[in-house]
Formats: structure tokens, sequence, C-alpha cells
């Protein structure tokens, strides 16, 4: 094809990722939402303000569905390589893990509605610091994808293990109150189903930031016993 | 007539470059049936003058003062012996030239001089062959032909078709696809072989095309070969190459220059003769490169 | 005639050092050092007029049949340079063989085409046993094995290309050269050329020259991209269309110019 033709082509495509770009932060931007609302209920124990967010995961379940068929879509019809390729399969990726984020404060919602029935808990303050943490490392991961900013992204990661701790301490300080205060059992239970949502969600940020230097970098990086170990593509062996 | 904006019909501009289109074409026509009828009309003349003389005897006598007793046999067997020998000696030279100048001569100033001297020579009137057949072949040379002889016609003649030829032959291999040659070297052949296997068999058609051609316009000339020699008037058939000869166009040519009207006749039945041997030749080669083209 | 030693060990099928070529006046290769490696698909991309098959024929000195082509720098095969004053490039193609870009079969019929090369060395007593393995490694023994005697034109196209390749296997070459062997084809019998470069890699040493990415994806070990003459990137095809080095390479590997 001549290079006007391919250029033209190549114009089209570069549309068609950054609409399916723009959908996955529209998914994301959701997702934070939905996390953000689902925290505040708890904070003030709103049961209707829970709901709200309960009902609205259908939304991104929505999104996922329109992004993966784009997707596939793009990949059957434009054979994309190198660095669109690793953009359009991380996308897939990224997709499927913002929508467990999406589930995940669906779950934080849903302890939310239990905690305005329950008896009051005190402040758990490791909480409050683990959910800024958290949302904080969701937020960088969706910027260092906006950005492809591959050193936002490797920070992402190194914050995960400051959240397992949260998560531990706040299993404890949750376990010693439940033995003192058997009232308390339901309240202290839900605060722990909450961290350990809020763990989950860390993980998922971390995934996300994992696809994103995949994508800018072409590096896989994995986390290995709090160690960022990058495993560099090696000679390739033809086994086809 | 108007035409609508959805009509079919021809504007009125394009119908007058129409006419003048038809007019042109019936002046080419016009043309074309002039050059034809002239033909007709010359070769009706000869038929009806010489179809009648066209007896076996013909055939069998030699020439005489006496038109009833005359006959072509001299000339028919002189023309057939020199085209003969023009054929043996031009064809593997034109070949082998054709095949140097193609395939082994670099593209340089060289090969350029020769190439265009070739095409000027195809130009040359033959005359002039005819003048370097009698001081080479007939003079210089007389020990190996013997003088006024067949040998030296033919040579003579050889000169003369020998660049149409070589340019013939040219074309002929040219028209070989790169693409044969490119699968030959890339499987190590040498130069020679691919020629060999290749080339010379796939441009054959169209240099035994061009050959007879060549010898078509050799077995009507009539100068050159009345300057070394050819007689006009023999009462035998040549014996070896080195014998004296006449040919049909000479014997054309004194019949037609007597006054009596019956060698006017003899004239044109002999022309008919000539014409007859030059339609087959032609025939033989448009058949040639027909067959040649249902072959690819 | 001089002959090419043939070296016993391994090493690559081919290196060449600092090739340049020239048509006149205009340098076409640019000065390019590669190795391809023994028994493995080495693809040459690139636009048109990078010189991908300037290169290739660079490889069996097919270029000696250009008169205005200069080459100069080495090209090793078995640690001896194909382009030294001693060597015969008539030898040299028939250890580094060449299909072509429109499949040339020639007049002749079937076994006549197989048949040639090996004639050209004398008169083989088991030329039948040699145009039949030619033919099978080709995978067209049993299409034509009952009309070996007709003419190769009344082939189809993707059968005489294969008919090429089993001439070119006929004389047993160590590497085998493809132009562009399936732009002139269909795509059924571009995907049988392909499966049939796929199984003969086993054996020879195949380099072949590609415009369209995808096949070169699809069917070499090895990727190097050309562009006006130079060889941008060489790497294993799994890294160019995945995360090739240069952004001119993933310009081009992206279709973001042709």
């Amino acid at each position: 094809m001549s290079p006007a033709d391919s250029a033209k082509a190549s114009r089209h495509f570069d549309q068609e990722l950054q609409e399916l770009r723009e959908l996955l932060l529209r998914m994301a931007s959701r997702a934070e939402e939905q996390v953000r609302k689902a925290l505040a209920a708890v904070k003030q124990r709103d049961a209707q303000a829970a709901q709200h967010a309960i009902d609205r995961d259908g939304e991104i379940d929505g999104l996922e569905l329109e992004i993966e068929e784009r997707a596939i879509n793009l990949l059957a019809r434009r054979q994309p390589m190198a660095g669109d390729l690793r953009t359009l399969v991380m996308t897939l990726k990224i997709s499927t893990d913002i929508e467990r984020v999406g589930d995940h404060a669906v779950n934080i919602a849903q302890c939310a509605r239990r905690l305005a029935e329950a008896l009051p808990v005190p402040e758990v303050g490791d909480l409050d610091k683990m959910a800024d943490v958290s949302t904080g490392m969701l937020r960088d991961a969706i910027a260092a994808f906006i950005e492809r900013d591959a050193e936002l992204a490797r920070d992402v990661c190194q914050r995960d293990d400051q959240v397992d701790r949260y998560n531990d301490s706040v299993f404890r300080s949750m376990l010693s109150e439940m033995t003192r205060y058997p009232g308390a059992i339901v309240a202290a239970l839900q605060m722990m189903l909450v961290s350990r949502n809020l763990e989950r969600i860390a993980d998922l940020a971390t995934n996300l930031a994992e696809d994103v230097i995949y994508i800018v970098e072409a590096r896989t990086v994995k986390h290995h016993a709090g160690k960022l170990v990058s495993d560099m593509e090696t000679e390739g062996e033809f086994d086809q | 007539m108007s035409a609508g904006r959805y009509s079919l019909e021809a504007p009125a501009a394009l119908v007058a470059r129409r006419r003048r289109g038809k007019v042109f074409q019936y002046l080419c026509l016009a043309a074309t049936l002039t050059g034809v009828v002239t033909l007709v009309v010359l070769l009706a003349d000869v038929l009806i003058e010489g179809v009648a003389w066209l007896t076996p005897t013909f055939f069998t006598e030699f020439p005489s003062r006496i038109p009833a007793r005359a006959g072509i046999k001299s000339a028919l067997y002189g023309t057939v012996w020199l085209v003969g020998l023009c054929a043996l000696i031009a064809f593997p030279l034109g070949v082998a030239a054709a095949v140097w100048l193609e395939e082994y001569a670099k593209k340089g100033w060289l090969q350029t001089v020769i190439q265009t001297n070739i095409a000027n020579l195809a130009g040359v009137p033959s005359i002039v062959y005819g003048i370097l057949g009698l001081a080479v072949f007939v003079r210089w040379m007389v020990a190996f032909t013997g003088g006024r002889s067949v040998i030296s016609g033919a040579l003579t003649l050889s000169l003369l078709v020998l660049p149409i030829l070589i340019i013939a032959s040219q074309e002929a291999i040219r028209a070989v696809p790169g693409s044969i040659r490119e699968a030959s070297y890339g499987l190590g052949a040498t130069r020679w072989q691919t020629v060999r296997h290749h080339v010379l068999p796939n441009a054959m058609p169209g240099i035994l095309t061009g050959t007879i051609l060549a010898l078509s316009r050799a077995i009507g000339e009539t100068a050159p070969l009345i300057m070394i020699g050819a007689l006009t008037f023999i009462a035998f058939v040549p014996d070896g190459p080195r014998d004296q000869f006449t040919v049909l166009s000479i014997q054309i040519y004194n019949w037609a220059s007597r006054p009596q009207a019956d060698f006017q006749h003899l004239a044109a039945a002999a022309i008919l003769v000539l014409l007859v041997m030059l339609l087959s030749m032609n025939a033989l080669a448009i058949w040639l490169r027909n067959r040649y083209r249902r072959e690819r | 005639m001089p002959t090419i030693r043939v070296s016993a060990d391994g090493g690559p099928a081919l290196e060449t050092h600092d090739v340049r070529v020239r048509y006149g006046d205009a340098e076409a290769i640019k000065g390019i050092t590669m190795e391809i490696p023994r028994n493995k698909v080495v693809a040459l991309i690139g636009p048109s007029g990078c010189g991908k098959s300037t290169l290739l024929r660079c490889f069996n000195r097919m270029n000696d049949l250009v008169p205005s082509a200069s080459v100069t720098g080495e090209v090793l095969f078995h640690g001896e340079n194909l382009y030294a004053d001693h060597v015969d490039p008539v030898e040299v193609r028939r250890r580094i063989g060449m299909v072509f870009q429109k499949p040339n079969p020639f007049p002749k019929s079937i076994y006549d085409n197989v048949g040639f090369g090996p004639r050209l060395y004398g008169r083989p007593p088991d030329l039948d046993d040699i145009v039949e393995r030619s033919l099978r490694q080709a995978a067209l023994w049993d299409e034509v094995k009952d009309r070996m005697d007709d003419s190769a034109l009344g082939l189809s196209g993707g059968q005489q290309q294969r008919l090429c390749i089993a001439r070119a296997l006929a004389v047993t070459p160590e590497i085998l050269l493809m132009d562009e062997p399936a732009s002139a084809l269909d795509p059924i019998a571009t995907a049988k050329i392909e499966e049939l470069i796929q199984q003969l890699v086993e054996e020879y040493t195949i380099v072949i020259v590609t415009h369209n990415m995808q096949q070169a994806a699809r069917v070499s070990h090895y990727t190097a991209y050309l562009y006006l003459g130079e060889l941008v990137e060489y790497d294993d095809t799994n890294t160019i269309f995945t995360a090739p080095h240069e952004k001119h390479t993933e310009d081009y590997v992206t279709g973001r110019f042709g």
C-alpha cells in the first residue's frame, strides 16, 4: 500500500484505538467513583447511598462487555503489531480488572448497608489510612495509563505492601474488639470485610500498573516476595 | 436534439466529431484499396499473359530462341542452388552474430557501433553488394570460388541478407522472456547452457521466420547477380558450386527485354513461378509464426 | 573449475560483512553486516525500494547478471567469500538456489523442468528418483505424477510455483532464497507455500523476501527490517512484531507508513 494510503488507514485505526481508550477511562472513573461512594456510605452509615452504588454496578459490567467486543473486532480486522498489539491485549486485561474493582466496591457498599443497622464501632484509624492508600493507588494507576507513565506505575506497585500491612492491623484490632465486646461482632466483621475488599482493590490497582508497564516498555514485571523482578523477553525459541 | 440531464443521446459536439472520424476512416480505406486494386490488376495482368504458357515443357526445357521451345530449367535450378547455398552460409553466421550481440557482448560503445552499422547495412542498395561481390568473390578469391560461379553469387547474396537476418534473429532472441534466463542461471547454468537449452530453442521459430523472409528477398535480386556475372543465356544446369549459373529474375529480365510478344508471355509465366515460390516461402513463415504463438 | 570448500562444522549458513551494492551511481545497499543462521527462516521486510531483493540477490551472485551493478564487501558461505576472485558464480548458484516472484517454469514438460538442473552436470543415472524426490519435497508429486510429460505451463499458478521450488531443490542446494514467492498467488496457494516453507526449513536454510508483514510474522524465525538500503533492525520475529527496539521498525510494522 502507498505511504499515503497506510497513513490514512493508520489514522482511522488510531481513532478507533482512541475511542477504546476513552471507553476504558470512562469505565475506570466510574469504578473509582463507586469505591469512593461505597467508602463514604461506610463512614456515614448511609444505607440509601450504599444501595445507590450497588444499583449502578450494571453500568460498569456493560462497559466491560462493550470494550471486550470492540477490542476483539480490532484484533481481527487490524492485525495489530508491536505497541498497538500490546495496548489492545492489555486493554482487555485491564477492563476485566476494573470490572472486579467495581464488584469489590459493591461488596463494600453491602457492608455499609449492614453497618447502618448494626451497633457502632470505634473509628478504625488504619482503615481510613488504608482507604486513602488504596484509592490513591487506583487513581494513580489510571493516571499512569492515561499518561503512559511507567515510573508512576512502578510507584503504585510498591505501595501494595503497605496496604497488606494495614489489612493485617485492621484484622487484629477488629479481632480484639470482638473478643472484648461480643455485641460488636456484626459491625467488626463488616469492617474486616471492608478492609479485605480494599486490599483486593489495591491488588487490582497493582495489576493495572503492571499492565501499563508492559504496554509502555514491553517488559513483564512480576511482584515477587516484595522485590520487583523484571522478566525481560528472552531470545525467541521458535515453538509453533 | 435536446439532451435531458439523464439522456444517453450523443450531444451535438460529439456527433460532429464522429462525422469527421468517419471521413478519415473512408480516406484510409481508399488508400488501402488503391494499393490493393493496383496489386490485383498487376497480378491479373500477369496471370492472363502467362498462365497459358505454364506447360510441363516450360519447366523441363532450357531457354531457346524459339519461344515455343523455351523453358526455365536452368534458371530454376540456378535459383534453387543459389538460395540453398545462401541459406547454408547466412543462417549460421547470422544466428551466431545475433547470439553474440544479444547474449555475450557487453553493452558498450563497440556494441552500439556494430549494431548501428548492421542496421545501416540493411538499407544499402543491392548493387553495392554486387560490386563488392565482384571485387572480392569473383576476382580476388577466384581460386576458391572459380570466378563467376554459384558460390560467388551465394556469398554475395549472403552478405546482402545477413543484416536482415541478424536483426530479425536479435528480435526473436530478445523476445525470450528474461525470467526464463533468470531461472536457468539461478539453477547454476552457464551462459552457454542457458543459450543452448533455453534461448535458442525458444527463439528458433522467430529466427526461422526471419530467415525465410530474408531469403525471400534474396530470391528476387537481379542487379548484384548480373554484376557478379550470372549469365543470361545458359543451356545447362550447375554441376557444382563453382559452376556458372543463371537465375529466374535474370531470365525474366532477359525475356522481357525481347521485342517478340511471345517472349513477354514467357516472362509472365516465369514471373508467376517466381511469385508462387515467394508466396510459399511467406506462407511457411506465417505458418511457423502462428504455430509458435499457439504453443506459448 | 574451482569449487567452494565445505567446512564440516556448523556456524551460520551465511555471513555478510559491510556489503555495498551500487547500480551505476546510485547506492542500493549501504553497508549491511548480518548473519543468516542455519536451518532457520529469515525474512527480509521493508517498504518498496529498500533493497531487500537486491540484498537477496547478493547471496547467490545474481547481481552479476546486471551490468551496471557493482558489489563490495564480503558474503561468507562456509567461511569463504563468495565474491573472491577464484570463486565461480555458477557453482555458487548451485549451492544457493533461488525461487522468483512470478513463477517461471520453462516451456518444457514437468519432468524436464525438474530434471534440467541435475542434467547440467552430466547425465545422472537416477534422474527419475531425483525428480520424484524433489517433487515430493515440494508437495507437488501427488498432483503431477500421472502427467509428468505434460507441459509445465498447463499447471495453475500455485502449482507452477511449487514446480519452481522442486526445480530449485533438484540440485540439492544448502540455502534456498525466495523473492516474494507467494505475491503472485491467491490466498490458498499462498498458504500452501507457507506450509511448505515450514517443512523445508528442517533440511534447508531459507531466506525470504516479502512485502507482506503478516507472512513474515507467520513463517520466519528471524526478521530483518531494511529501509533505503540500510539494516534498521534484525532480531527474532517475536521481538520485531511485539516489541521492536527501533521506532522506525515500530512505525513500519504497525503500518504507519507503507
